[in-house]
This record gives structure tokens, C-alpha cells and sequence, in this order.
């Protein structure tokens, strides 16, 4: 019993082995510290060798001009543009999608045998090899539906593999917004829907955009689900031919396309080119900065659009 | 129950009219036959220890209960003669009517001047000066004007809490409830806000029917007409406020409001 005599002699009341707790304290701190900088180190280094090998190519010549054949010099110019104009058609595929099986499944789904039958596909489905999304869309896709190699393929074979992270990143962030906030929505008269549309959908975008971020650089670095469904090459695009229904056109989705990944992976291991390894470096630092960019966009995009959301 | 405390036969035009409620989560019973009248544009306080179904009693009024799964009622709740569970009735229109303010304050992330007006915008009011309006005369209502006038487009996370709740006040009020039913307003509110929103309850009676939920039985005793004391779900006794805290007729009445347990 802790008497006033205690209280002013300053020993503490509970005796224990709080030395050791102190000491046991400080040495996960450490670990957990010397963990995160290893990793941060890790990624600097990694991001850091490959742009640093690929620096001679960083240049705009070689991000605009097309591949040359068994000669040097060529650029990456249409398989960037492949691997943009993909991740757009993937993203408008299975962002939509992904997120409003995320609300069902946060919002409408009660516990049910179809409940779980959907959650036990997503986690298949998100366990599936990339090659087996590939080979499956080369099945479906070109040979049953008989689109030959396209974009489009390339974009519904990256739609199966990114629809599981975006639906359960969704479903997640969905979860996450207080329960207090819809049941004051629902309070004040609004719907179901105004109150999911108005205020836990907005509530949610920051993760919601976390997670396809996430995807987006998976998009940009998907080769195997793409070799037999985008295919692994470009046709000749004509740059001033914005008709999405012309075969030259940049924009025909029923175009084969080669993207910067499966490039680099293509021309590392049989390029023609005497400059082969340059190229693939090249491309590879190409990659690598522009997933990047992206996600420096879409943090930015977020930011702005949480603050419209809430300014207004 | 004891007659001469029924709780049915002092009220004349009383707004809301419940009959032999009873309700269930899953197997467990929370309501226990529970009937009494409302008095229209006076403050009822429902007091009584942790558990004993006032907030779940409250959260009927709005049918706010639908929300949650496995829950069962029965009995009549009428609503100016009508069964809010009558299959014509739209929860949505009802919600309108009976608004209802949360034990923690739960403003939207938005601006002041949205959250004040999200009632009206989910009803599709898009009249710019009408949500003008609105906007200064519910927050003049909830007294909370003057301190936000220069700042009603800034976000409303950056109030304090006692402003926040106000602000919710001020959310209720602008949908032009007839009924405003407060879930332990004050229970998360240090004692200077709490002063403020019981001189808020004070000068909103007469203008709304409100229904308060409160823990502190000195609030009840304060801004209350009439008090209903709940216990482990049944209704123990209501009347006259003055008349329940100083001649209760019920032993337990007593020995909950004097202390001697709760």
C-alpha cells in the first residue's frame, strides 16, 4: 500500500523488472527502425541503379522514336504510349468494376452463402499466376472471341488480374469510414445510396485511390499476362491518325500492342539489336520513372480531391 | 404498473403514442412492453442506468433500429396518429420529421455550411438562397452564428467539440424536424459546453418536441418536463419532471435518482 512516506521518498510503488521492460523497449524500437531503413534503402538503391544504367536513354528521342530492326538507336515512343493507353482502357475496365463490388460487398452483402462464395473467388482469383491470366485470355480472347492479339485483350486480361485488389482495397476503405457519419446521413432523411454517394464514397477515396495506385503500377510492369493477349508487337502507328476505328491509329484497341515491359523483357532476351542491353536498360529506367510519376499524380489528384470534397 | 403513475392518462395531444413495445436483438429482449405518450413541444428526459433501453427505446423513433440486423419488434409506435411502421409510411419522409442528434458528435467532412444544409441537399433543395437561409437560421438556432459566420466554408473538423455538436443541432434543425431526439448529448462535452447545449434545449422547446437520453440526472432535472425512468428495458415511471425528482412513487424511482444505486 502506497503510503504518503512512499509517495514523497520517490520509490516507485510497483516493484517490478521495468529495467528490463525499458530495455526490451529500445531494442524493438531499434529493430523496427533499422527494418524501415533498410527497406527505404533498399528501394533507393534498386530505383537508383536502374535509372543510373538507363541514363543515357533518358532522352527524348528515344522516348518518341519506334524500335529499329537489327540496326542501333531505336526508341521505346510506341510502346510507351502502349503501356499508357493500357493502363487507361484497364483502369476504365476495372476501377469502376472493382469498386462498386466493393461496395456491395461493404454495403449491400449480408452474410451469406453468396457472400462467401464471392470472397472465396476473389481470393482465388487474386492467387491466380499472371501467365495463367494470360494463357486464360488467349483462350477466351483471341481464340474463342477471336479478337487476335490487342490492346483490349491485354486490358480484360489485366482487368481479371486487378479486379480482386481494387474490389477488396474498396471494400476495406468502405469499411473503414465511421459508421457514425452514415448514421447521420441516414438521420437527416438521405437514402442509402445519397449516403454512400455524397459521403462514405468521398470518405474513402484516399484508400480507394491507394489501392489503384497499387494496381496501376502493376499494370505498368505486367509482362506475362500480356505476351499472349496484347501481344508482343506493334504495328507501324501513324501519330496523326487520332481515329480510334483506323488499324494505324494509335487509339484502335483491336491493334496488337507491345508494351514497355514486355518490350524489356522481349528485347533483353532475344533482341536483334546491337544495342540491345542499352535499350533494355533504357526502357527498364522508362518504366520505373514513370510508375513514379503516377503515383506522385494520383497522391496529388487524392489530396485535391479530398480537399474539394471537404472545402465545399 | 402502478396506476396513479400510468404513463398514458396525463397527457393531452400527445405528438408520439407508443403501445406495448417490445423489441429484440436476436433472442435477447431489450424493450419490455413499454407504453407511453410524448407531449407535444416539451422536452421529455429518459433516464435510467447503462443498458436499460432508453437509447435503443429513442432509436425506434426514427426507426434508426432498421439499420441493425436480427432485430424484432412489436407493439405500435404512432407518430401524430399514424403507425410508422405502417407499410405506406416513408422511413425516409419519417427521418425528416424526427431528427436526432448523436452522443458523439458526428459532423460530416465537409464544410459548415454543407453539413448544415445536407438535409436539404439529399431532399434536392438547389435553391441557392433558400440554403442560404437556412444555413444562418438553423446556426443562429443552435447559437452557434456568431462564433462560425466568417469561417462557414471552411471544413467543420476544425471546431471544438461542444461547436461540433452545435453544429449538429444546427443539422437537425434545418430540415425543420417536428420531433429532435438527442442520444446523450452531452456525455463526451466538458461542463462549459454542456451548459451551453442545455440552454440550447431550453430555449428549443416550445418550437420542438425533443426527447433527450441523458445519464446525468441533474441535466434530466434541468432542461426536462417530463422524465421516464427505464430499467433492464421496462418503463418504471414518467411524469411531470418536478414531480418525478421530488415525490417519486416508485421505490426503484427513488433509489436511482437519490444515488443509492445506478
Amino acid at each position: 500500500m502506497a503510503t504518503t512516506s512512499d509517495l514523497q521518498s520517490g520509490r516507485p510503488l510497483v516493484q517490478g523488472n521495468h529495467k528490463s521492460a525499458f530495455r526490451n523497449d529500445r531494442i524493438a524500437t531499434g529493430i523496427f527502425y533499422a527494418a524501415g531503413i533498410f527497406l527505404v534503402l533498399l528501394l533507393f538503391a534498386f530505383a537508383g541503379y536502374i535509372i543510373y544504367n538507363g541514363r543515357a536513354s533518358l532522352n527524348l528521342h528515344f522516348l518518341t522514336t519506334p524500335p529499329l530492326f537489327m540496326q542501333k538507336g531505336g526508341g521505346v515512343g510506341p510502346q510507351l504510349f502502349n503501356s499508357i493507353y493500357l493502363l487507361i482502357l484497364a483502369s476504365t475496365l476495372s476501377v469502376p468494376l472493382g469498386v462498386g463490388a466493393g461496395i456491395y460487398m461493404a454495403e449491400y452483402a449480408r452474410p451469406s452463402r453468396l457472400t462467401r462464395a464471392i470472397r472465396l473467388s476473389l481470393e482465388t482469383l487474386s492467387a491466380l499466376p499472371s501467365i495463367v491470366v494470360g494463357l486464360f485470355g488467349l483462350l477466351i480472347f483471341i481464340n474463342i472471341l477471336g479478337w487476335g492479339f490487342s490492346i483490349l485483350a491485354g486490358a480484360m486480361a489485366l482487368t481479371i488480374l486487378n479486379l480482386p485488389v481494387i474490389t477488396r482495397v474498396a471494400e476495406e476503405s468502405i469499411r473503414n469510414v465511421p459508421p457514425a457519419l452514415k448514421e447521420g446521413s441516414l438521420a437527416l432523411g438521405a437514402t442509402h445510396w445519397q449516403t454512400i454517394w455524397r459521403l462514405i464514397l468521398p470518405a474513402a477515396t484516399p484508400g480507394i485511390l491507394s489501392g489503384v495506385i497499387l494496381v496501376t503500377g502493376r499494370i505498368f510492369g505486367e509482362a506475362a499476362a500480356l505476351l499472349f493477349t496484347a501481344g508482343m508487337s506493334s504495328p507501324p502507328l501513324n501519330f496523326s491518325d487520332w481515329n480510334p476505328l483506323h488499324y494505324v491509329s494509335p487509339l484502335n484497341p483491336l491493334r496488337p500492342a507491345e508494351t514497355l515491359a514486355v518490350y524489356t523483357w522481349k528485347v533483353n532476351s532475344e533482341g536483334l539489336v546491337p544495342d540491345a542491353r542499352q535499350i533494355a536498360d533504357g526502357s527498364a529506367a522508362v518504366l520505373i520513372i514513370t510508375v513514379f510519376l503516377f503515383n506522385f499524380l494520383a497522391r496529388y489528384l487524392g489530396k485535391a480531391l479530398q480537399k474539394r470534397s471537404r472545402a465545399c | 404498473m402502478n396506476p396513479s403513475s400510468s404513463p398514458i392518462a396525463t397527457i393531452t395531444d400527445p405528438i408520439v403514442e407508443v403501445r406495448d413495445l417490445n423489441l429484440y436483438y436476436g433472442t435477447s429482449q431489450a424493450l419490455r412492453g413499454i407504453s407511453l405518450d410524448i407531449p407535444r413541444k416539451k422536452v421529455t428526459a429518459l433516464i435510467g442506468p447503462s443498458g436499460c433501453g432508453k437509447s435503443t427505446f429513442i432509436r425506434c423513433l426514427n426507426r434508426m433500429n432498421d439499420l441493425i440486423d436480427h432485430v424484432r419488434l412489436e407493439g405500435e409506435i404512432k407518430l401524430d396518429g399514424q403507425n410508422i411502421h405502417d407499410g405506406s409510411v416513408d422511413v425516409i419522409a419519417l427521418r425528416r420529421r424526427v431528427g436526432m442528434v448523436f452522443q458523439k458528435w458526428n459532423p460530416f467532412p465537409k464544410s459548415i455550411y454543407e453539413n448544415v444544409i445536407y438535409g436539404l441537399r439529399v431532399a434536392g433543395v438547389k435553391e441557392r438562397t433558400l440554403l442560404d437561409e437556412t444555413v444562418e437560421k438553423s446556426l443562429r438556432r443552435a447559437a452557434l452564428w456568431d462564433e462560425v459566420k466568417d469561417r462557414l466554408h471552411q471544413s467543420a473538423m476544425g471546431m471544438s467539440g461542444g461547436q461540433m455538436q452545435r453544429l449538429c443541432i444546427a443539422r437537425a434543425i434545418a430540415v425543420a424536424p417536428e420531433i429532435i431526439l438527442m442520444d446523450e448529448p452531452c456525455s463526451a462535452l466538458d461542463p462549459r459546453s454542456t451548459s451551453r447545449i442545455e440552454e440550447l434545449i431550453r430555449e428549443l422547446q416550445g418550437e420542438y418536441t425533443i426527447i433527450i437520453v441523458t445519464h446525468n440526472m441533474q441535466q434530466a432535472a434541468r432542461v426536462s418536463d417530463f422524465t421516464a425512468y427505464f430499467y433492464l428495458g421496462s418503463l418504471i415511471e414518467y411524469g411531470l419532471t418536478k414531480r418525478i425528482f421530488t415525490t417519486p412513487r416508485r421505490k426503484e424511482t427513488e433509489d436511482y435518482i437519490t444515488g443509492r444505486f445506478g
